[in-house]
């Protein structure tokens, strides 16, 4: 029998170790997993490299890992969102080391290291300062950047809903690098709105197979997250 | 001088955005463009986040909030929208499969080199987003921006100052004061507003500007 369901926010984060490379799926609040990241938090671990579009805001989801100093790197396209204040602090503190990459380039090493490969020739960033000190290659006349496969040991993604075999839809522009990062970690804990029976999915529509994912945890009701 | 408005600039651009056009709309002054596309025209927005089909702001009681744009404002789908990952969505930004990018610069140059991610202030963290993708792989790039800066520095240059997004991509520059080509044989001024002269805008070039033809 597979089920993949774990009983708790708490259980799915529980062997995740200090220094892991994590990514965590979502584009500014949209389809970012808000209750797996405060697991997280509570959980504890440290010196964290954290794979994500934003670097949050406000005191909000993985600004509060930055507030609680729980990071050591952010590898990221966008990390100064209006209202990124911890990261905004850190950084001209130098408390924390940032790895800028173009937001293709992020999804296209992401999917890489997915797809069993070691890397892509991205057109992005050549001739620009993001590709200093990487190795490039004239192709049919157009220039490219050797960008390398990405992977991570953890994957916290959001879904909207789950089977017990990890089938995952998910809601809206809510998927944006959640499918992606879903192939490209030894762990991936998907949360969900909601859990359906085995074969209740439309295999049609199935964004994310279940052979990508490892755990799916149901969110739990929360007094401000009725939702 | 003539100088247009941000209404008016944007008004101006959506003016050369053809009928059927797939589209996107960087964050700022160009994503107001859409605004004033004509509704004879059938436009599709597609948003770097995964979303074609853009639609307008929802009402209050309406709002996904899933359903956001690249500046993460709340937006609605348009029947016949679409909705994918970050890997598809990018594969149609740097797979030539949008007819026009519009965004907006801190810079550009002569040779259509454009600057827009990063100024030389190293306290200041960088953000880069989506603006490198979109610059190598729209089939043409708009530049919407103020011929200068707010002290009145030259915004078109010989050679861009500031780090660049990407080296010679973009086709067409509108400013308030004018329409502007990037051809192979240089800056060529394509419109100018009002009673504005070339020798006037010139002045406030730093790269040479060939006539209108």
């Amino acid at each position: 029998m597979i089920n993949k369901i774990c009983e708790s926010l708490r259980a799915a984060v529980a062997d995740i170790e200090d220094g892991s490379v994590v990514m965590i799926g979502g584009f500014g609040n949209s389809g970012i997993p808000m209750q797996l990241i405060e697991a997280l938090r509570l959980h504890g671990a440290r010196e964290l490299t954290i794979i994500s579009n934003n670097a949050g805001t406000a005191e909000d989801g993985i600004a509060s890992l930055l507030r609680d100093r729980l990071v050591r790197k952010m590898v990221c396209s966008f990390p100064r969102s209006s209202g990124s204040i911890w990261f905004e602090r850190l950084y001209e503190e130098g408390e924390i080391e940032l790895e800028l990459v173009p937001q293709g380039t992020l999804g296209e090493r992401i999917r890489a290291a997915g797809a069993g490969l070691g890397g892509v020739y991205t057109p992005t960033g050549y001739g620009t300062r993001l590709a200093d000190g990487k190795e490039t290659k004239v192709i049919n006349g157009k220039g490219y950047v050797l960008e390398t496969a990405m992977p991570a040991d953890v994957a916290l993604i959001k879904a909207d809903r789950a089977d017990a075999w990890g089938n995952l839809v998910y809601n809206t522009a809510g998927r944006n690098f959640n499918p992606i990062m879903a192939t490209a970690a030894r762990i991936t804990i998907a949360e969900v709105k909601t859990i359906v029976r085995v074969g209740d999915l439309d295999p049609e529509c199935v964004v994310t197979p279940g052979i990508f994912v490892d755990r799916v945890v149901a969110q739990e009701v929360q007094k401000h997250d009725a939702a | 001088m003539m100088r247009l408005s941000t209404d008016e600039m944007a008004r101006r651009v959506a003016q050369d955005i053809p009928d059927g056009a797939y589209v996107n709309l960087g964050i700022g002054m160009p994503t107001s463009v859409a605004n004033y596309v004509s509704d004879d025209k059938q436009v599709i927005y597609h948003s770097e986040n995964g979303i074609l089909g853009v639609g307008p702001a929802p009402a209050p009681d309406k709002i996904d909030p899933d359903l956001i744009n690249a500046g993460k404002q709340y937006v609605t789908l348009l029947k016949g929208g679409s909705y994918f990952d970050n890997a598809e969505s990018f594969a149609m930004m740097r797979g030539g499969h949008l007819d026009i990018a519009v965004l907006g610069a801190f810079q550009v140059s002569a040779t259509g080199d454009l600057a827009n991610w990063a100024t030389n202030n190293d306290k200041f963290p960088p953000a880069v987003g989506g603006a490198m993708d979109l610059a190598v792989g729209a089939k043409q790039l708009f530049v919407l921006m103020r011929h200068t800066t707010k002290t009145d520095e030259a915004k078109i240059l010989e050679q861009c100052e500031y780090p660049l997004t990407g080296a010679g991509v973009v086709k067409r520059i509108y400013t308030d004061l004018a329409v502007i080509d990037v051809t192979g044989e240089g800056l060529r001024v394509r419109e100018l507003y009002g009673d504005n002269t070339l020798a006037e805008v010139q002045a406030l070039t730093a790269a040479p500007l060939l006539p209108p033809l």
